[in-house]
């Protein structure tokens, strides 16, 4: 076991290695660079090559890199060429904002698809199955920044019993008003978390139910209910698994939905610093969603060959 | 005799890496075959039997080039694969075919049976017409109508057709070697019987020559010439059928046939039966890699490893019957091993 | 894979000629034909490519007119079948136009990544060893960013339009589908014809040719099909966010970026593009979802 994990760490130096070659190269695609944001176009010649030199702007690629990811190494992100504030402070205050959405749309799809996915299978062609394929299959063909618009119309615009924009006052979200703020936002990030799960559910529910040790449980005379219990067991793991992806597809992709509600997270942070052409911010801000990413791959599979021992090799 | 011999094998090994660890570094190997020689002569149906794990899948793989081997040369008609002066690996394959075992997945689901068995001679230089026009007529060879079969599926046939569709396809070559592995485990008795007597006629008709692989040795004994024992990636025993069923020189030979189910009551159960299961390949015994399950192991036998020779004179007059035994060695230092000669 | 034998009935012949040699598409079509759910999509689907291509045919008005008066009118306004958007255009023609754009971000990415991609995971399938690792290692960086993170970063990073859209989703859809071409291939290759195509001395171009592709393009295009669905999300969600195609061409997420504040004043129309959108993507899944079941016969 403990030579899976560590092969399993050791295996993601080289990935993030090339994740931030991937990084440092669209980077280098932008048009112009860091300099000629920051200094105006009338400056004289001498003083953009001396800001060139001070940035190390001037060096050859790959001396570039190696200072970039040196930086990026110890911790030092940057600093924003609009704000001139550390970037790993902006960065990570976004990241938690983040969070507070993420996760709970997280569970919130994970319950929802293992209920409708494990009740699909077991009412396998009746219309309940259809009707929550259906729903799954909506889950994953919407767009949820749509959806999100949509709620939005419905909830805060028609009806005006939930806010539609904003996180609300700062703070640990505990009071009613905080959850409020939630609730919208964390609906609409759930769906393709919930659409996603449903759909391998039911497929590795409906798999499991044909092998023959169910069959030998069912002449064990063990009734409907606690065959499911026992083919969820089964089921469980690579759900488990799925759940863990689509999490860090969420702090990577909520840039639509958080864009929607004016969510003040690390989508938005990526939104903004595209538009300021921000590069430092922005580059930062892809390289350590990417690293979070890798590191819930990393967490997703140890813990899975914990569960499963089949996977440990 | 050796002017009789089409293939010959000689000192053939094959050995599989084991990988594993933190960084993937080989840490075993498997001797799946371990420096093996015999000789295929024209028109014989040499029989290769042993129990599963022993190198017989390896070897039929080796025989016909699917997998390069480690060590060894294999030459059909004195001439080597890969020599200037030799055949090349291409030209090889043409004239040495293989039918496998699993008739199902050795069929593309996605061709009809006619462009399966038509592919072969495309790839040396026919046209398809031509082609299809020889699937067809070995189709009704191999006892399938053309009419009916021709522009059928795999899925559509029965596994005795199927694996009729696969004789076919290595006919169509025309090769002067067919290796066969375990062409009939996979079918029923009665469908067996039928591919087996398809493939005697098939061999009279066009005077091939077949390597038949099986673990059924009833199947071997029906259909072979001569029959060679392997354990665990090396040959324990070869010679004529009638010899090694009746008069089986090798203990692990001798333990097969008492496995081997007999029609007479009487019969039963009087050699001693194999216990266990065969060592792991990955880490064979030294010596005699038979001695940790053989009844009549000896010092001798943990140490070195004994030679497959003819040991001419205990029930072996002609001399072409070899076994590899420390019993049949004279001056082994075994205690049933007759004396040195003087 | 079990070889039983079925019990054949002897039928005569002329019955057994009739069904004989159903070829595996053949097949496919028939149980794609009787499936009438998917049947109904994929003719939905056909109209909505149609309408979207004859854009000029269809549509009623001009999509780029604009005009103060009739702004952010309801369906059925002056003519105006789906109303009119933020500066008075013709909703109904601009959904048409719109349809163009919004279609051609959905399919060229994922058929330019089809094509590289489906070629790297075969080649990498087929050649197994350092080739494979090579490739496949490559792809595992790519894997690294969730895919969204990687269209945006490289559309952020390059600039918006409509090449960089293409152009980003192709790199993002080009892991994905390098993955299952590669784990299809190897499942091929490794399957006893192949070695018996290898045994009659045919070189590794025929092989490819004649037995793997006609084995592996099946799973590859449900799974591209499915992806379409998600293109045509993403592609929609890059022009949402200003990142895609640029005004004032019409396309769903750029309609749908321009009516957000519109929500405000009419829900409905502001919320049209949105369901073409999920409309289309709804139906690309489905199709997948058809075609993976039909294609579903034992291989």
């Amino acid at each position: 076991m403990w030579f899976f994990i560590v092969r399993r760490v050791l295996y993601a130096v080289p990935i993030l290695l090339g994740v931030s070659m991937v990084v440092f190269v669209l980077m280098k695609m932008v048009p112009g660079d860091a300099a000629d944001i920051m200094i105006p176009p009338e400056a004289p010649k001498e003083v953009a090559d001396m800001i060139r030199a001070r940035f190390g702007l001037d060096q050859p690629a790959h001396i570039q890199y190696l200072r970039w990811l040196q930086a990026m190494a110890s911790g030092d992100l940057g600093t924003s060429i609009f704000t001139n504030q550390p970037v790993a402070e902006e960065l990570f205050g976004a990241l938690a904002n983040t969070m507070k959405i993420a996760l709970p749309a997280v569970f919130l799809g994970f319950s929802l698809g293992v209920l409708l996915g494990a009740l699909a299978a077991y009412y396998n062609g009746s219309w309940l199955d259809k009707l929550f394929s259906g729903v799954a299959i909506a889950g994953v063909s919407l767009p949820h920044y749509w959806v999100g618009m949509v709620l939005v119309a419905i909830f805060a615009v028609s009806l005006n019993i939930l806010p539609g924009q904003g996180m609300g006052p700062e703070g640990f979200p505990t009071t009613w008003e905080h959850i409020q703020h939630l609730i919208l936002p964390v609906v609409t990030l759930s769906l393709i978390p919930m659409g996603v799960i449903s759909r391998l559910v039911r497929a590795n529910v409906l798999e499991i139910r044909s092998m023959e040790f169910v069959s030998a449980l069912q002449a064990k005379g063990l009734r409907g209910p606690r065959v499911l219990l026992h083919i969820m067991k089964n089921a469980a793991p690579s759900a488990l698994a799925l759940m863990g992806l689509q999490f860090g597809y969420l702090l990577g992709g909520s840039i639509l939905v958080e864009t929607v509600f004016n969510w003040p997270g690390s989508g938005s942070l990526l939104n903004l610093a595209i538009f300021r052409r921000d590069i430092p911010v922005l580059s930062a801000t892809i390289l350590v969603l990417a690293t979070i990413f890798v590191v819930i791959n990393i967490l997703v599979d140890v813990l899975q060959a914990l569960i499963d021992p089949r996977i440990r090799r | 005799m050796s002017a009789d011999v089409l293939l010959e094998v000689y000192a053939l090994r094959r050995y599989f890496p084991i990988r594993g660890g933190l960084l993937q570094r080989q840490v075993a190997t498997v001797q799946a075959v371990d420096d093996i020689s015999f000789a295929v002569r024209r028109g014989e149906t040499l029989g290769i039997v042993g129990e599963s794990g022993c190198g017989k899948s390896t070897t039929a793989r080796l025989l016909i080039h699917l997998l390069e081997a480690d060590a060894g040369t294999i030459t059909l008609e004195g001439r080597a694969i890969g020599d200037a002066s030799g055949l090349t690996a291409r030209e090889f394959r043409r004239q040495v075919q293989m039918v496998f075992q699993d008739s199902y997945s050795s069929l593309n689901p996605r061709c009809t049976i006619e462009d399966t068995i038509a592919y072969g001679p495309t790839v040396h230089g026919l046209s398809w017409s031509a082609a299809r026009t020889r699937a067809r007529s070995l189709l009704g060879k191999v006892g399938l109508d053309p009419e009916l079969f021709a522009t059928r599926y795999p899925h559509e046939l029965s596994g005795g057709q199927r694996q009729r569709v696969n004789i076919a396809r290595a006919l169509a070559l025309e090769p002067r070697v067919i290796v066969l592995d375990e062409p009939v485990s996979a079918l029923d008795k009665s469908v067996e019987a039928q591919v087996l007597n398809l493939l005697v006629d098939l061999k009279n008709e066009l005077g091939l020559t077949y390597v038949f692989i099986s673990h059924d040795l009833n199947v071997v004994q029906y259909i072979s010439d001569r029959v060679l024992v392997m354990y665990l990636g090396k040959i324990v025993e070869v010679g004529p059928v009638d010899s090694i069923y009746g008069n089986p020189r090798h203990p692990y030979t001798r333990a097969l046939l008492g496995a081997m189910p007999s029609m007479d009551p009487d019969n039963r159960g009087k050699q001693a039966t194999l216990t266990g299961d065969p060592p792991n390949p990955i880490n064979p015994p030294p010596g005699c890699r038979f001695h940790t399950r053989c009844a009549h192991a000896e010092m001798c036998c943990s140490t070195r490893e004994p030679k497959l020779a003819a040991n001419t004179g205990t029930g072996n007059p002609t001399g072409d019957h070899l076994a590899a035994c420390h019993m049949l060695i004279p001056g082994s230092g075994h205690s049933a091993a007759p004396a040195a000669a003087a | 894979m079990a070889t039983q034998d079925t019990i054949v009935v002897p039928t005569p012949d002329a019955v057994r000629r009739a069904e004989a040699g159903k070829g595996y598409w053949t097949r496919v079509r028939e149980r794609l034909l009787a499936d009438r759910v998917t049947l109904a999509v994929m003719i939905l689907l056909a109209c909505i490519v149609l309408m979207a291509v004859a854009a000029p045919l269809f549509a009623t008005h001009d999509p780029l007119a604009s005009s103060v008066l009739a702004r952010l009118k309801s369906p059925g306004y002056n003519g105006h079948w789906l109303g009119t958007d933020e500066v008075g255009r013709d909703l109904y023609s601009r959904i048409l136009y719109g349809g163009r754009l919004s279609l051609l971000c959905g399919v060229a990415p994922v058929a330019f990544a089809l094509l590289i991609g489906g070629s790297l995971g075969l080649l990498a399938g087929y050649s197994g060893g350092m080739i494979n690792s090579l490739i496949m290692r490559s792809m595992d960086i790519l894997y690294a960013f969730p895919s969204i993170l990687l269209a945006i970063a490289i559309c952020g990073m390059l600039g918006s339009g409509l090449g960089n859209t293409i152009l980003a989703l192709t790199i993002t859809f080009i892991p994905p589908i390098v993955r299952i071409s590669e784990t299809v291939t190897t499942q091929v290759r490794s399957a006893e014809f192949v070695e018996a195509a290898r045994a009659s001395g045919a070189r590794p171009a025929s092989i490819i040719r004649f037995h793997i592709l006609n084995n592996v393009l099946g799973p590859i295009l449900v799974y591209a099909t499915s992806l379409i669905s998600i293109s045509i999300i993403l592609a929609a969600g890059l022009s949402f966010l200003g990142l895609g195609v640029t005004p004032p061409d019409a396309e769903w997420g750029l309609m749908l970026n321009n009516l957000r504040q519109a929500i405000w004043v009419n829900p409905l129309v502001a919320a049209l593009p949105g369901a073409m959108i999920f409309i289309t993507s709804m139906c690309f899944n489905l199709t997948s979802d058809g075609l993976r079941t039909a294609m579903d016969v034992r291989i």
